[in-house]
């Protein structure tokens, strides 16, 4: 017995003639709709993108239109990037300072907690859920709309939203503890990745640029709390892998005219692991070495791997120095879309981007960038010895 | 319920023991959104890293849970709940089972329980449990000492060497900091910690590491009380 095949004129076509179409799939109620009944009856404020957010519109997975702000943001950040990478975060900022966005960099923002809460489970639903509303609110009550950092912040705050959405007890919960705190309970109407905001800035980053990368070829780590938890916030695009993986950071790469080369391990996680990375790093030097960076050296013998979280720029680039020991096949640069942004409009690679905090050797790629890295480093290690010397307290924007 | 696997560990164990640890997963709220059924095609499998690399499966969590095999069960909530990444790849599963989310209840299960499992798989991790209670940030820029990451190479001893100055080589304000990822304000942390205490979250922490449940409570209790607050009024309100 054959089983028919529903909407299928003749045999299967080979996946490279596929014709990539949303249709009219898209939901008839999603999560939007459900956040403005709650505020409705009262239960919770929603904060909305306006035009002082300067916002643009995207396409998501499954055809919704996601707005993202692109002025008056406030940044929560993360604790690896701002911990162990600071180029990172700092590139972000700087980004948003070269290209004259308004933003608050606040100290009243925690931790999402949720890499302790996927690494130990010594948490709750109420209490994250808790910790995200505390956040928010106090990004409404700054007057700026949250952007996040970390991906896997951006993802649990979507599972939060699912959570909060489906399940009054927990909103209940929630609603004590902020009552306690004094808090009101607020959610956005988006939940806005920072590299969303690059993504729609890509254009305006790439008529700044002011070195030439067109002779770089990078591979692109998809971040797994991005694109895999609660996927339908996730950027797509039908120009770019025929929208079939999220469009993040490969866009990026090609608005700056540098090539993005294809892997077979593309979806594949960085090991990270939230409890290995930390306590387990034989498992997680293990996959990224072996899953992802060979695959890639093998593959595609990229210049640089670009990723788009914390916790994949930790793993695939520390990972590297005892593979590297054991004559494994690797050495691949690893940095931040932000981090490439940064450097094609003319940032300082060790002020800003901070390289140095990275494990793998950034000087052959920056060598393809034009930059002169001993006349870099030698300026960096001249403020670095007035800082020591008490002649100037910290390294300001200005001096960058 | 007999296992299906005749070779089963923890046999010695009361099988109520055993069928209550499960009944608190099934009561978990989350739950009917984890698994809907399994085909058995191992797209879960495929897309897992800890697969690759330990003796772990996520379909082996959704077969095991649909069964309702409480024997099966208590073992991988004692030998394997601590190998899942938490990358949440098996979603990738055709019939929208979450086995990663299972997972992150099965561990809360554990750990609200002081399973001698989860507190071994936690051992080493606690002090950062403190570091992320306390400071409201996970990692510190502190941490990175080459005792800690010895595989992670030279560069590490670099940045301990000159973890101050260059610290203050990083331009945001924010990030001047070395035993904080970023410098959050007091006030902040106190509400983070009062979120903790007003969900029942120090419960847990006593459970897994009392030693480090005792120090937080007395130097954040201490905090609070400088800053006016009255511990009395922030007792748990999850069952009001």
């Amino acid at each position: 017995m054959s089983l028919p095949i529903i909407g299928a004129a003749g045999p299967p076509k080979k996946a490279k003639d596929r014709i990539f179409d949303r249709g009219d799939r898209m939901p008839a109620t999603y999560y939007k709709d459900q956040l403005l009944d709650l505020e409705a009856k009262g239960e919770l404020i929603v904060h909305r993108i306006t035009e002082e957010n300067d916002p643009v519109e995207v396409d998501t997975k499954y055809g919704r239109k996601k707005i993202i702000p692109r002025q008056n943001t406030w940044h929560h950040k993360s604790c690896g990037q701002c911990g162990h990478i600071p180029g990172y975060s700092t590139s972000i900022f700087w980004l948003h300072r070269a290209l004259d966005y308004r933003y608050e960099d606040p100290r009243d923002q925690t931790s999402c907690t949720a890499w302790n809460y996927y690494a130990s489970s010594t948490s709750n639903p109420a209490a994250q859920a808790a910790v995200a509303l505390r956040n928010f609110a106090q990004a409404y009550e700054d007057g700026f709309y949250p952007i996040i950092h970390c991906g896997t912040s951006y993802g649990h705050y979507k599972e939060v939203r699912e959570e909060l959405l489906h399940h009054q007890k927990l909103r209940d919960q929630t609603r004590r503890v902020l009552d306690k705190l004094g808090k009101p309970m607020v959610f956005p109407e988006e939940v806005v990745h920072y590299s969303e905001w690059i993504h729609v800035m890509r254009d305006q980053i790439a008529a700044r640029q002011v070195r030439d990368f067109s002779g770089i070829t990078a591979t692109v780590h998809p971040a797994c709390h991005y694109h895999k938890l609660v996927v339908e916030d996730a950027v797509y695009d039908k120009e770019l892998y025929d929208g079939q993986r999220t469009a993040i950071v490969s866009a990026l790469v090609k608005a700056l005219g540098a090539e993005v080369a294809d892997y077979s391990t593309w979806h594949d996680c960085c090991g990270f692991g939230f409890r290995h990375i930390l306590v387990s790093r034989d498992f997680s030097r293990s996959f990224a070495t072996i899953r992802k960076i060979e695959r890639m050296k093998e593959e595609a013998d990229p210049d640089v791997t670009l990723t788009h979280d914390t916790g994949c720029v930790t793993t695939l680039d520390k990972s590297q120095f005892a593979a590297q020991a054991h004559g494994r096949n690797v050495g691949i640069p690893v940095m931040s879309d932000a981090q490439f942004a940064a450097l094609a409009m003319g940032a300082h690679p060790y002020k800003i981007c901070q390289l140095h905090w990275h494990g793998v050797d950034m000087r052959p790629l920056m060598e393809l960038m034009g930059i002169d890295h001993r006349k870099a480093w030698t300026e960096f290690e001249e403020t670095s010895k007035a800082i020591k010397s008490g002649e100037q307290d910290f390294l300001a924007w200005e001096d960058c | 319920m007999e296992s299906i696997y005749a070779d089963i560990q923890y046999q010695d164990v009361p099988v109520e023991k055993k069928q209550r640890l499960f009944d608190e997963v099934k009561a978990d709220m989350r739950w009917e959104t984890q698994l809907y059924g399994c085909y058995e095609c191992g797209i879960c499998v495929a897309a897992c890293p800890s697969a690759r690399f330990y003796d772990f499966s996520p379909r082996v969590f959704a077969q095991i849970m649909a069964r309702e095999d409480v024997h099966a069960f208590y073992e991988l909530l004692n030998d394997s709940v601590w190998d899942c990444s938490q990358c949440f790849s098996c979603t990738r599963c055709p019939r929208q089972n979450n086995p990663g989310g299972i997972i992150t209840i099965m561990r809360e299960v554990a750990v609200n329980n002081g399973l001698q499992s989860a507190k071994d798989a936690l051992k080493a991790y606690s002090r950062i449990i403190y570091k992320i209670m306390s400071t409201g940030t996970q990692v510190a820029p502190d941490m990175l000492q080459p005792d800690f990451f010895p595989d992670w190479g030279p560069d590490v001893q670099q940045v301990s060497d000159n973890l101050d100055v260059w610290r203050r080589m990083v331009p945001p304000e924010t990030m001047h900091t070395t035993e904080l990822a970023w410098d959050v304000s007091e006030k902040t942390r106190l509400e983070l910690y009062m979120i903790w205490k007003l969900t029942g979250n120090l419960e847990m922490i006593e459970q897994i590491d009392e030693g480090i449940f005792m120090i937080l409570e007395e130097v954040m209790e201490e905090l609070l009380e400088e800053h006016g607050y009255d511990i009395d009024d922030l007792d748990s309100v999850m069952d009001d």
